[in-house]
């Protein structure tokens, strides 16, 4: 069953703005284009705008400036209860007083729906709530709460579904199930899904499209694979995932097209980045690794990696997970580093603490960005 | 619970139960069936010498018979306080809820302000205010609505008006805390399922405000049947009402047996009128 049965559009946010009366800008002029029928996630980390944005969209927020569109229709200005746009609400905002199918009903009965019972039915269904229709909502658990939630805005079949945290209010394990059941939905229904998220798991896990915002701006869009192994900001680096970042002069550029490769000195040691994952034109840089790319192998031993090797760091700390052991490594010039080992059994135990060990990675694997970006932004303070 | 049983033993319950039951045996239940012989007794003895108890039925089919019309006066000026309390008290409940913002805490205490002076006292001052040669009565006759010898003391509008005013706090304060208690979110889910501002308050605002009107509404409606001092000082012989006929027959006419049992019958009413009206608000769980 499809309800994209007819022509929508894309969602389309041109210079939007939002400057609240106490003079803090939450969202500073936005552009976006999201795609029909994607699932789209907007991931930042508190007051980062992505929730005014969300608001923007539903009518609940007006904008100060700049434009909404879906499709070739203007709703900046319309009211929240005359636009195509429905919201699953953080904590779902579930009527108390009226029963689930009631609930689910409100929607298609406001705006004169032929045959509203007919609808709730095949939604329920959907959402596999059919047993739960005569119940009120605080009867029921978390994630029937939540699909009653998503239930209760689908059966609109908005142009596009705005979803604010979610899943924010269901533990860890519910919660996988429940990404893993949204996807289905989205899918099924063919609409377009707008997600915001601080959980950055959630956000690859699900969307086509993942746009980081920090501090009322886009920081980076793209999928969820793109962002992570060529991030273009330290924000981006260090908030999706974790990400090693080592300070180098950049020495030039060598070769050209796909092979085009830029020659850094990280602390005296040489090493190539791709050229397509540099991100500063200065003469200096962050060279990013991420912590599983990283290859440790105590002195002397081969690494099985190209090109040069960090030599003289020491193992501070050795952390066993289980499928992967984190060691923390101190490198000569003072910087702590961490790399994740997955436990393959090949080392045949854990590395000990006090070690002098030699660090490399794949090259192909490295980022280099801007040195005039905070080294720490996007570090969580928890 | 645990250190409740070492100290109470095992009838911890019972004992914890024991300051509250003493208190209504004594308060309430005493009283009560004191009335209750009173209204049955001969009425042909004294306060002084007392009454003895002859079951004798005929107090309440005298004081009916007697007394319904006050009965019912009561019922409509306490009725039409009610509403009018329950429109006023609704607006300002609401705008204190959803609207005051930092000024919340000063408008609750300026509701509950007319409390720290006597009900009395303000009642009499009424009286000034709607005096025959007063500021208000003068300019309603210059503006030609009250005629020349109009006036609005001593009418069933001053009462009506002394009650709505004098109760009005009762009916506010049981609807700010249901209209407090509505998350503001549900109004924003609601706007986007397609809810006008209008529909957006008969669907989701009043009907979870309803604990509060249902509250409101009888803590006004009980106090307002049964009061006398509005009447006496606002109104006129005309507009008696059933508590001053009460009042009259303890205190004037010293009959004990036949105020008891006016009483007793206004309980009755009022009573069976709140089990009704709390039945089909379908809110049973207030009681």
């Amino acid at each position: 069953m499809s309800l994209a049965d007819q022509a929508r559009g894309d969602l389309k946010l041109t210079g939007l703005h939002k400057r609240y009366p106490n003079g803090f800008v939450a969202v500073e002029s936005l552009d976006l284009v999201i795609p029909q029928g994607s699932f789209f996630a907007l991931l930042g980390p508190s007051g980062c705008g992505k929730t005014t944005t969300l608001r923007m969209v539903a009518g609940l927020e007006e904008a100060t400036k700049g434009t909404i569109h879906i499709g070739d229709q203007d709703i900046t200005y319309a009211r929240p209860y005359k636009r195509p746009v429905n919201t699953v609400f953080q904590n779902y905002a579930l009527f108390p007083h009226l029963t689930i199918a009631e609930n689910v009903a409100f929607g298609p009965t406001r705006r004169g729906a032929k045959d509203p019972a007919k609808e709730v039915k095949e939604i329920l269904a959907l959402t596999e709530l059919t047993e739960q229709a005569a119940k009120k909502p605080a009867q029921l658990s978390g994630g029937q709460q939540q699909r009653v939630a998503l239930a209760r805005a689908i059966i609109n079949r908005p142009d596009v579904l705005l979803l604010d945290e979610p899943l924010g209010a269901l533990d860890l394990k519910l919660r996988r199930a429940m990404q893993i059941e949204l996807k289905r939905i989205q899918e099924e229904v063919g609409l377009t899904f707008v997600h915001v998220t601080h959980d950055q798991e959630e956000a690859m896990t699900m969307a086509d499209t993942v746009a980081v915002m920090n501090k009322g701006r886009i920081e980076q869009m793209g999928a969820p694979y793109d962002l992570y192994t060529n991030p273009q900001t330290t924000f981006v680096a260090n908030f999706l995932g974790r990400s090693n970042l080592i300070k180098a002069k950049v020495l030039g550029r060598e070769g050209t097209g796909a092979d085009a490769v830029v020659k850094v000195d990280m602390h005296g040691t040489i090493a190539t980045i791709k050229a397509s994952k540099v991100h500063t034109d200065s003469d200096q840089g962050w060279v990013g690794i991420r912590p599983e790319k990283v290859l440790i192998q105590p002195e002397g031993q081969a690494i099985d990696a190209p090109g040069a090797a960090l030599s003289g760091a020491v193992v501070v700390d050795a952390s066993y997970i289980g499928v992967s052991t984190d060691y923390t490594l101190r490198m000569p010039w003072g910087q702590e580093i961490t790399c994740f080992e997955q436990n393959t059994g090949r080392r045949g135990g854990l590395i000990p603490v006090g070690t002098k060990v030699d660090v490399s990675w794949r090259p192909e694997f490295a980022f280099l960005l801007d040195s005039s970006q905070d080294v720490e932004a996007g570090l969580e303070e928890d | 619970m645990d250190s409740l049983q070492r100290v109470f033993g095992k009838n911890a319950a019972y004992w914890l139960i024991g300051p509250a039951a003493l208190w209504l045996a004594v308060f309430f239940a005493f009283p009560m069936l004191s009335l209750l012989t009173t209204s049955l007794s001969d009425p042909a003895g004294s306060p002084i010498t007392g009454y003895t108890l002859t079951w004798r039925v005929q107090n309440y089919i005298e004081v009916l018979g007697d007394y319904w019309p006050y009965m019912m006066r009561s019922l409509l000026y306490a009725g039409i306080a009610t509403l009018l309390c329950l429109v006023l008290g609704y607006v300002l409940a609401y705008a204190i809820a959803f609207k005051a913002g930092r000024w919340k805490t000063v408008m609750l205490v300026l509701v509950i302000a007319p409390f720290f002076t006597s009900f009395l006292v303000r009642t009499l001052s009424w009286k000034l205010i709607l005096a025959d040669n007063g500021f208000i009565v003068n300019t309603l006759q210059t503006l030609h609505i009250l005629g020349e010898d109009g006036r609005l003391l001593a009418t069933p509008f001053a009462v009506i008006m002394g009650l709505t005013y004098n109760f009005l706090p009762f009916t506010i304060l049981p609807l700010y805390t249901s209209l407090e208690k509505i998350d503001p979110k549900l109004n924003e889910a609601a706007a986007d399922l397609y809810a006008s501002p209008f529909q957006r308050f008969t669907k989701i605002v009043w009907p979870l405000s309803l604990p509060g009107v249902v509250g409101g509404t009888l803590l006004t409606f009980i106090p307002a049947t049964g009061d006398y001092i509005n009447a006496s000082l606002l109104g006129s012989p005309n507009t008696q009402m059933v508590g001053n006929k009460i009042q009259q027959l303890f205190t004037t006419a010293n009959d004990y047996p036949h105020a008891a049992a006016l009483s007793v019958l206004l309980m009755a009413i009022i009573v069976g009128m709140v089990l009704v009206y709390v039945r089909r608000a379908g809110t049973e769980e207030l009681l």
